[in-house]
């Protein structure tokens, strides 16, 4: 085994919550009361880590994913030294560097090439190292003439390009970044990408917090999933991605149930005309439930692209009818009509509709990109005077690994002849 | 502790930098620039001139003439000590987001608080010397060997105050307020407008539990009368009580550290 570079042993992290006594308290009545000592305890604990254990080897790259507030940056303060472990152990090898926040401690008046000296030297660095640096450093953020310019004259964007150049050139062993990438256009970002990557090759270990989870696929050779301030899970990117999108689409799936669940609960119309919220009609037949279901017969609300899905519906009438209409309708997030259809469209002709039915209505492929829709459902008229009409009450979310863009995804395929040499996960997909 | 200290000693080039950042920023902008630091003391020197010599003459002890010098000599390291504590409260919760974003030791902020108030005070001393100087009288006594104690005594009692003050006042945010009337008082209750012979006598067992009271009137004997000043015991004791003060703040200090980062 070789060295490690990072060892994390059952550590715990409580952070203190401090009640309203606290808040109006304050020194005099602490000095009243006779209990400064009281008032500095806190009222109440927030356990921010609860028993995570882990250890790095040097030299590896590390992702560390998880929803927002499952402890992913109070775990990296920890590493970067920044507050102190509540129980437990941790320990780091080398020269840390953190990239928590860019330019933290830059002031505002003075020029950037004094910003560049006192930043560094924060960050551990002798005088004579910054300046052996510092033309690295100008370089790498991009800055130009303004570096003799106050600091508060930069772009937000300048700003942040300084503060990551300097964080990166202090040449840690162990780089600890939170989701900092994101801070740049296009050419920095890959700057930022090629620069790990050769700090990866001189043997640096790398712990990178961030919700970009193809960025931890296709750079870390190792991720932690944090879930409540506990590991849920370590090892192999694609391994613990996938376990996390699938926990993800599942809450996802709880929550737009819940959604679902609520909505088409308005009040039955007798008059058509009157518009309840999002469903209206005569209600001569009634859309009593609606549903949509993956091609086992799961109930579902989160479909990946491409699957097949079955929109059913129990339609229902108190007298028998011969003039009526299904249709069903898919809308984008923002409103825009991605399809739409109904039976008499499609040149079917109604003979009768008695009692309670099921329509089901199959998407063979739901080739939609990603993103949520919602779903229009109605029995008509065949003039179009509505009987039920449901207004984007049903919501699903189609989930992608591709992000392309739009609404509808056509079946594709790309091919390359000549001198043209590509290849690609996606490339062969379908059929090449 | 120690270790705690070894650490520092490892940021004094930070320690220089951001003293020198404080400096430069401060008056950045304005027309004048670092010369306000010149300028500043000069113009108090002035008003107190005007003040003692045509509102209210009557008011000056006599046998010290110039009036204005005299205070200027204990006005001058009292505004050093008390700026220092005043700007202590804000040292470390006023760079919230450098305490939680970057490691680095969080007594560098205070310190940086006292030693730029050390090196505007040298300055005024520039000031106060060039006015000595120009009212004919003699500066550069053989006392002014005994200028570097007097400042080390009172660098340590301002450092070890201002890291008491600046960490206390992460968890008890109103101290600021309550110190800025408490340095009024201890302003009047310090020899520095009058000396400290006409203070009445019953008052003066209590002017010397003061230190400010020792150490203005280190300075006024050492730039003020010259020639006369014997380092008694007196100026022994409030240094060693300085040293003492430095332990407590310092070590109160190093036990509040870890709760900067959340509390700030």
């Amino acid at each position: 085994m070789s060295v490690l570079a990072i060892d994390v042993r059952d550590v715990h992290k409580v952070y203190r919550r401090y009640g309203r006594r606290k808040n109006f308290g304050t020194l005099k009545s602490a000095l009243l009361g006779g209990r400064v000592a009281a008032d500095l305890r806190p009222d109440a604990t927030f356990e921010a880590l609860s028993g995570v254990s882990f250890q790095v080897e040097a030299g590896r790259t590390v992702g560390i994913i998880g929803r927002n507030g499952s402890g992913k940056s109070t775990l990296l303060k920890l590493l970067a030294g920044i507050g102190r472990t509540t129980s437990g152990s941790l320990d780091v090898t080398g020269r840390v560097s953190a990239l928590i926040e860019l330019g933290a401690g830059f002031h505002p008046e003075i020029s950037g090439r004094e910003n560049i000296y006192i930043n560094g030297m924060m960050m551990g660095l002798s005088k004579r190292q910054v300046a052996e640096r510092f033309d690295a450093i100008v370089a790498f953020a991009g800055i130009g003439d303004f570096i003799e310019a106050p600091v508060k004259t930069y772009s937000s964007g300048m700003y942040m390009r300084l503060g990551f150049s300097v964080a990166i050139h202090v040449d840690p062993d162990v780089l600890l970044v939170d989701e900092v990438l994101a801070v740049g256009d296009e050419a920095f970002t890959h700057k930022c990408l090629d620069r790990f990557a050769e700090l990866r090759r001189k043997g640096k270990t790398i712990v990178l917090v961030t919700h970009t989870l193809d960025l931890v696929t296709r750079l870390c050779d190792e991720v932690l999933w944090l879930d409540g301030g506990t590991l849920r899970a370590q090892g192999d990117p694609k391994r613990v991605v996938d376990a996390y999108l699938l926990d993800v689409a599942a809450a996802e799936d709880r929550a737009a149930g819940a959604a679902a669940r609520l909505a088409p609960s308005a009040e039955p119309a007798q008059d058509m005309t009157k518009v309840a919220e999002g469903r209206w009609g005569s209600r001569e037949a009634e859309v009593t439930h609606v549903e949509l279901r993956h091609a086992d017969g799961r109930a579902g609300h989160v479909f990946q692209s491409g699957e097949t899905v079955d929109v059913v519906m129990t339609v229902q009438t108190p007298r028998p009818l011969t003039d009526f209409v299904f249709g069903v309708a898919v809308y984008s997030a923002d409103g825009v009509c991605c399809y739409g259809t109904n039976t008499h469209i499609e040149g079917a002709t109604p003979q009768e509709l008695t009692g309670v039915g099921e329509v089901i209505f199959r998407f063979d492929a739901l080739d939609l990109v990603e993103g949520t829709y919602r779903l229009d459902v109605a029995v008509h008229r065949a003039d179009g005077v509505p009987y039920d009409y449901h207004r984007l009450l049903y919501a699903f979310r189609v989930a992608s690994p591709l992000k392309d863009v739009g609404f509808f995804r056509p079946k594709h395929a790309w091919s390359f002849s000549g001198g043209i040499r590509i290849v690609g996960p996606g490339l062969n997909r379908d059929g090449k | 502790m120690l270790a705690s200290l070894k650490q520092l000693l490892r940021y004094r080039a930070l320690v220089g930098s951001l003293v020198a950042r404080e400096l430069k920023a401060r008056y950045r902008g304005s027309v004048l620039g670092f010369l306000w630091t010149f300028v500043n003391p000069l113009l108090l020197l002035l008003v107190y001139t005007f003040v003692f010599s045509v509102v209210m003459p009557g008011a000056r002890a006599p046998g010290l003439e110039p009036y204005s010098l005299f205070l200027f000599c204990g006005i001058l390291p009292w505004t050093w000590f008390s700026s220092s504590l005043l700007e202590s409260c804000t040292a470390l919760t006023g760079s919230g987001s450098l305490l939680r974003k970057v490691m680095f030791p969080a007594e560098i902020l205070p310190l940086v608080t006292v030693l730029t108030g050390l090196v505007n005070f040298c300055l005024g001393l520039v000031i106060l010397a060039a006015f000595t100087v120009y009212s004919g009288l003699p500066f550069f006594t053989a006392d002014l060997v005994w200028l570097p104690v007097i400042v080390l005594v009172q660098l340590a009692w301002t450092l070890g105050l201002a890291l008491l003050l600046s960490a206390l006042s992460v968890h008890f945010r109103d101290i600021r307020d309550l110190l800025g009337n408490l340095m009024t008082l201890w302003f009047f209750a310090t020899p520095i407008v009058y000396p400290y012979t006409q203070a009445p006598e019953r008052f003066r067992p209590l002017l010397d539990l003061n230190p400010f009271t020792h150490i203005a009137g280190a300075y006024q004997d050492v730039l003020f009368v010259g020639g006369r000043y014997s380092p008694g015991s007196r100026l022994a004791l409030v240094g060693v009580v300085a040293v003492l003060v430095l332990a407590v703040g310092y070590g109160v200090f190093d036990r509040l550290r870890d709760t900067f980062a959340e509390e700030v």
